[in-house]
């Protein structure tokens, strides 16, 4: 069985995608099979996130609707044997997507896999209602900022009424709390929550602090998950986020300002 | 910030007043979220049963729904004004 997590947000632009494709790439660098899902049916981009969107010939909707196997939309990719991406529909709109397709492809997926990254849209509509139902762990991504830390809020209230454990009152959905963008000096000058500051709020287990970093941006640029550039900052806070979510016991990094010399910090 | 700013004496963190105004904003969506639906029709309800007896503003009732670990509270509170006999509506 499967263990199926949603990477959630609510607000857009704050790094679901990058998040999803980082860490369903480090969970498949770890030796665990794993599938990550698009579930923005319309606006798809994880496929070029993932660096595969040339090789996309079936999609997610083609699966629910029976026009392909699932064998034949999963996209393997090419530097890790583990992992397989499930591309969104370019072409549908986000009613294609149905309570009970979306859990005969989970399902179906379960049985195959070890871990099922559900990449979510931003909003609160169906596709974003959808892709955390059957979730059993949620990664709130959370930048440092208002809007970003009310929506998740937001999310977090859906996560606890709206999912299939709440409905079935089951155990409910573990939340973890990622924070992306974080800049350490700006926080330093007061001019951003801190990290302490979002986890008060928001109360929430603290996965990992993705510092921003221009790495992002060049891992974009070329298709490849920001986890593999590993002499980055945020490549190495990734890896240490999906060693968090395995069980081991990583201290948190990226907290801190760089030190600088006396020089820099005068004529910053 | 620079040498100059460091003499100029700082402003208000914006950060500060970020994490006050989310803390309220949050605590009062929660509030809602947890509050089931059918509670203003209860509140306008029970406004209209007192009005049979007492004459009192819209404003002076609030129905609160508050929850701990083990149980669920109804509380509702009326204002009633002053001076008023128990009987005016009589």
């Amino acid at each position: 069985m499967a263990r199926i997590i949603v990477v959630t947000s609510g607000k857009g632009g704050v790094g679901k995608t990058t998040t999803s494709a980082a860490i369903s790439m480090g969970l498949a660098l770890q030796g665990h099979r794993t599938a990550v899902i698009d579930f923005d049916v319309g606006l798809r981009n994880l496929d070029l996130i993932m660096g595969c969107e040339r090789r996309v010939v079936y999609d997610f909707v083609n699966v629910i609707n029976g026009e392909a196997s699932l064998n034949q939309a999963l996209i393997k990719d090419k530097r890790c044997e583990n992992l397989f991406v499930l591309p969104a529909s370019q072409t549908r709109d986000k009613d294609s997507l149905t309570v009970e397709g979306v859990g005969k492809v989970l399902e179906t997926l379960s049985k195959d896999f070890d871990y099922v990254v559900c990449d979510s849209p931003a909003g609160i509509e169906r596709g974003a209602t959808l892709a955390m139902y059957y979730a059993d762990d949620a990664i709130v991504v959370t930048n440092p900022e208002v809007s970003s830390v009310r929506d998740s809020d937001r999310m977090l209230g859906i996560l606890a009424s709206k999912s299939r454990r709440a409905e079935q009152g089951d155990e409910p959905i573990k939340e973890y709390l990622l924070l992306t963008r974080y800049s350490p000096q700006r926080v330093k000058l007061g001019e951003m929550l801190s990290v302490d500051d979002v986890q008060e709020i928001l109360s929430l287990h603290l996965l990992g602090v993705i510092p921003e970093s221009k790495a992002v941006l060049n891992a974009s640029n070329s298709g490849a998950p920001v986890i593999l550039d590993d002499k980055s900052d945020a490549g190495q806070a990734y890896s240490d986020v999906v060693r968090r979510y395995l069980g081991a016991e990583v201290p948190h990094r990226f907290l801190e300002e760089e030190r600088k010399g006396l020089f820099g910090r005068l004529f910053k | 910030m620079g040498l100059l700013d460091y003499f100029r004496g700082s402003r208000q963190a914006s950060a500060s007043v970020a994490k006050e105004r989310l803390q309220i904003l949050i605590a009062h969506e929660r509030a809602r979220r947890t509050t089931p639906d059918y509670l203003p029709k209860l509140q306008q309800e029970l406004l209209e049963v007192i009005r049979k007896y007492v004459v009192v503003d819209d404003d002076a009732i609030s129905v609160t729904m508050e929850q701990d670990e083990s149980r669920e509270i109804l509380g509702v509170n009326i204002v009633l004004p002053e001076n008023t006999g128990s009987a005016r509506a009589r």
